[in-house]
């Protein structure tokens, strides 16, 4: 029986097929909905015949067909926007055979709008005003009435008392959509288009960019500036505007149907008065733009638009949409991006390079998970000749750039490269990284995942960085873990264990360190066994003390396991905090107290658990809220003792006088960066108390800022 | 198979066994034309109270990485119905192709990058208990091992591409090749050498001649 699925019976294209069934009736619908989601695509063919011909078959199916047309073609207008312009010529022709149908579609793009905002679907509502938009170059939709809506949207910077982030919102969906139409409202409008690009410009000047530092990748301005996002358009708008309006950029295919499309009479918008904030808006959060390759990294070939070039904007949007679109299709992902129409005239790879990394380096996280991202720039390698050697100018572009760069975006870079080299048999030109030897040793280290492969592989003069073995031979009872081990390898029972161990009622120290040790020293490779036996032991604060003693050299191996044990319970949030914040003796007692509180909540909820330990699927919902309980604990308490560690940081330095710039202050700060991004929703709910209780004015005016940083992100 | 109007104008359609991108021109002539059968994923209506947003575009929701494949374990207790419907909601993904030396971090390591990982469970030679090239990794939840189904499958681990596919669901027992040597079918009767796989095949190793006869 053949197994392979994505195999070399892959078509062109690389869409994925199933086996032709010959046997089962079409329906009319399936065939409309393809035709219309798959013109556009490589044909044989010219597109603008192929519109032609689309249209005239959706014309004639329109008596019987014309509701599920009507919901094709709004469903392609908000999910497949890197093909705006062939579906706006498509509406364009239909209107021009059927007015009516041409005003049934706007009113139902106009509810759809609505729908999508009442739905927090701003992504998706972005997409729609810009197929309206461009309806306007196909004479669908007369020109004033979509100033009218633009007029609307901006007046929204004239509320007060709302989210920074929503009058944000409506001024990018305008300027976003000018690239296409510009040219059109200007000559139609030019006066009330002034008005309105002033008024935007009155607001973007007064807008607070508090949030900026917390989303930037690199925190150096050179060679590239992470600019805001809305900073950027509005540069790049400004350079159309100067370049009146002419963008030679998008491909346009209504210009071709010009002389049927202009005798076609035109519809006008229904005044659209934007939705009222709620306070369950989830608006979009800002972003800073991600650069890393400029004209003069492209020597060869056609030259990259500059930062501030329209085009550049237009070519990152579909490319980014294009990843939007299909990134659960690996090689169809690849495919498209790499026949994105006009790639005569850019350096395409570098730009496919630059945004696939500006999603991998988003802050706060990507956009999707993080090893979508490796196989997709593996499916690249394999359809590019040379494995895209633009892809190892950058990886060594972002190495020397490391210094300042973001520490959560240098650990995503690493675990990144780790992945694609395992794909590669590890090949790489390593001597040209020599100088990574003298970096110095507190800045994370790659991690090259396998020891034994590892010192096989790079030379001996890396050894420096290699991590160390575990310790286990140096501590006590090691001559009885291994009776212990022995026992547990050939699956004696719980029982058994304990006899071996001659458990009392009380726990003893070193009975529980050798127990642990063997554990440990067995979950070295392998990490499946089960820890039952742990379950009602005292002893919690002592397994964690036995762990970090036998990997205080491997801090990766500590977090899995520690991760672990909070997964099955064997330690809770409590015992992991109390060990880690021993050491600041001032505290202590403020956060025992919070200590006894969360014990008394996890018995409770433990409490809970063994009544009704009956069903499966019932343990493993409590088992989650549980856990997103402890996790809640957790941040607050894992943010204190940041707090803790970086103001004795900060004391020692003033001390001392030393510059507090350290890379372990830079890496410090970053992650506490990092947990407010990573769990803000949860964060949110505690912003009264972490108010009162930490981020008061007497903190350290850097940390305060950091604090400060992630509350302009939401407001 | 529906028949289209004959339009006045050159006709376009999709052909069948081809690659469903291309269009066709009929011979105007031609009163009627057939339509090409496509695939027939059926258009699922999902409720919802505003009828635009109830077109789920079937030609576009393709995630066929995470399709279930052709294969069906003979041992299974229940039949194919039960089967199918375990492998469409399980969090257990069987992997092949896995060298006899790949260790269960190394598993883990790669493997955690789609989800949390539960448990694995290393394959076994029957006779021998030595790992004999595949595991199953269970994890916590079904996105999870989607994701692993999408950009896990199909790529290196250990330097050899490891392939994935839905599990059932672990049972004791199922940890054990099937093979009559004791280590997994496919190592019975392929020819080709493999050090990371014990060599040759063990159909190709009865064959050979030994070291031992050609030296003195």
């Amino acid at each position: 029986m053949s197994r392979r699925r994505h195999s070399d019976s892959e078509n062109e294209g690389g869409q994925a097929h199933k086996r032709r069934r010959t046997s089962e009736p079409i329906e009319i619908e399936d065939r409309l909905e393809s035709l219309i989601c798959r013109v556009g695509e490589k044909s044989t063919s010219s597109l603008e015949s192929n519109l032609e011909g689309l249209a005239g078959v959706l014309e004639a199916d329109l008596p019987n067909y014309k509701n599920k047309i009507l919901r094709i073609l709004c469903a392609v207008a908000r999910l497949l926007p890197e093909k705006l312009t062939v579906y706006t010529t498509l509406v364009g022709l239909l209107n021009a055979r059927n007015y009516n149908f041409g005003g049934e579609f706007v009113e139902a793009m106009i509810r759809q709008l609505k729908e999508t905002l009442k739905n927090n679907l701003y992504n998706e509502a972005v997409y729609l005003v810009r197929f309206l938009s461009d309806l306007v170059n196909c004479h669908v939709i007369a020109a004033p009435s979509m100033v009218a809506m633009f007029e609307n949207f901006v007046s929204v910077t004239q509320e007060e008392d709302v989210p920074q982030v929503r009058s944000d919102w409506f001024v990018y969906v305008v300027l976003s959509c000018l690239p296409w139409v510009g040219k059109e409202l200007y000559e139609k409008k030019d006066v009330e288009m002034d008005r309105l690009l002033s008024q935007i410009e009155g607001y973007l000047k007064g807008r607070g960019k508090t949030h900026v530092p917390m989303l930037q990748v690199w925190t150096a301005e050179k060679p590239h500036p992470q600019e805001e996002y809305l900073d950027c358009l509005w540069a790049q708008i400004q350079k159309l505007k100067k370049d009146r309006w002419q963008e030679r950029h998008i491909l346009r295919p209504y210009i071709a149907f010009d002389s049927v499309l202009c005798e076609a009479l035109q519809h006008n918008l229904p005044p659209f008065t934007p939705p009222g904030h709620m306070p369950d808006a989830q608006y979009p959060m800002p972003r800073v733009v991600f650069r890393m390759f400029d004209y003069t990294d492209a020597p060869e070939g056609p030259v990259m638009p500059g930062s501030h070039s329209v085009e550049r904007f237009v070519i990152e949007e579909n490319l980014h949409c294009i990843i939007q679109t299909h990134w659960r299709e690996r090689k169809t992902c690849a495919a498209q991006l790499l026949s994105y129409p006009g790639k005569n005239k850019i350096p395409l790879n570098y730009h496919i390079v630059e945004v696939i990394f500006g999603e991998l380096f988003q802050l706060p996280s990507p956009p999707h998970i993080d090893v979508m991202y490796t196989t997709l720039l593996i499916e690249l390698c394999k359809l590019q000749p040379g494995s895209l050697p633009q892809l190892a100018q950058a990886t060594e572009m972002l190495y020397m750039r490391l210094d300042t760069m973001n520490t959560s975006c240098v650990d995503r870079l690493i675990n990144w490269f780790s992945h694609h080299l395992s794909n590669f048999q590890f090949r790489w030109s390593w001597d040209d990284w020599s100088d990574c030897l003298t970096m110095d040793l507190e800045k994370p280290k790659p991690k090259l995942s396998y020891h034994q492969r590892i010192v096989d592989i790079v030379p001996p003069t890396f050894a420096a960085l290699i991590p160390a073995e575990p310790i286990f031979t140096s501590l006590p009872g090691y001559q009885a873990s291994v009776t212990v081990g022995n026992a547990i390898k050939n699956r004696a029972s719980n029982e058994e264990i304990l006899n071996i161990l001659k458990e009392g009622e009380s726990f003893n120290p070193l009975k529980v360190d050798v127990f642990l040790q063997t554990l440990l020293h067995l979950a070295a490779k392998s990490f499946s066994h089960s820890f039952s036996a742990l379950g009602n032991d005292e002893g919690k604060l002592h397994i964690l003390k036995v762990v970090y003693d036998v990997w205080r050299n491997h801090p990766q191996m500590i977090a899995v396991l520690v991760d672990k044990m909070i997964r099955t319970q064997i330690v809770d949030c409590a015992a992991i905090l109390h060990s880690t914040i021993r050491k600041m003796d001032k505290h202590v007692q403020k956060i025992q107290q919070e200590l006894e509180e969360a014990k008394d909540k996890l018995e409770k909820q433990q409490h809970k658990r063994q009544k009704d330990s009956g069903d499966d699927e019932d343990m493993d919902k409590n088992s989650e809220d549980e856990e997103g309980q402890l996790e809640e604990q957790i941040e607050r308490l894992q943010e204190k003792r940041f707090i803790m560690l970086l103001t004795e940081h900060l004391v020692r330095c003033e001390t001392g006088s030393v510059d507090i710039t350290t890379p372990w202050y830079k890496n410090c700060v970053e992650r506490l960066q990092q947990v407010f991004l990573m769990h803000h929703v949860t964060i949110q709910q505690y912003m009264g108390t972490l108010e009162n209780l930490l981020f008061t004015a007497e903190l350290d005016h850097h940390i305060l800022a950091v604090y400060q940083q992630f509350c302009a992100l939401q407001l | 198979m529906a028949v289209v109007q004959h339009y006045g104008c050159k006709l376009l359609v999709l052909k069948r066994r081809r690659s469903q991108k291309e269009f066709l021109k009929i011979d105007r002539n031609r009163k009627s034309g057939t339509v090409a059968k496509l695939r027939t994923a059926a258009c699922v209506p999902t409720i919802c109270d505003f009828f635009t947003m109830s077109v789920k575009l079937n030609a576009l929701i393709s995630d066929s990485y995470v399709d279930i494949s052709q294969y069906r374990d003979q041992h299974f207790k229940g039949n194919r119905y039960d089967q199918e419907k375990l492998l469409k909601q399980s969090n257990t993904l069987y992997v092949g192709n896995l060298s006899f030396y790949t260790t269960e971090d190394q598993v883990h390591e790669i493997f955690s990058k789609s989800g949390d990982v539960k448990r694995i469970i290393i394959g076994l030679d029957k006779v021998k208990k030595t790992a004999c090239g595949f595991c199953f990794v269970e994890y916590y939840t079904r996105t999870g091992a989607e994701n692993a189904m999408r950009f896990i499958n199909g790529t290196r681990l250990d330097d050899r591409i490891i392939r994935t596919d839905w599990d059932a669901g672990f049972k004791e027992g199922r940890q054990y090749g099937r093979g009559k040597s004791g280590g997994q079918v496919r190592d019975e009767y392929r020819q080709d050498y493999d050090p990371a796989r014990g060599g040759y095949g063990k159909l190709a190793m009865q064959h050979r001649p030994t070291e031992a006869q050609n030296t003195f």
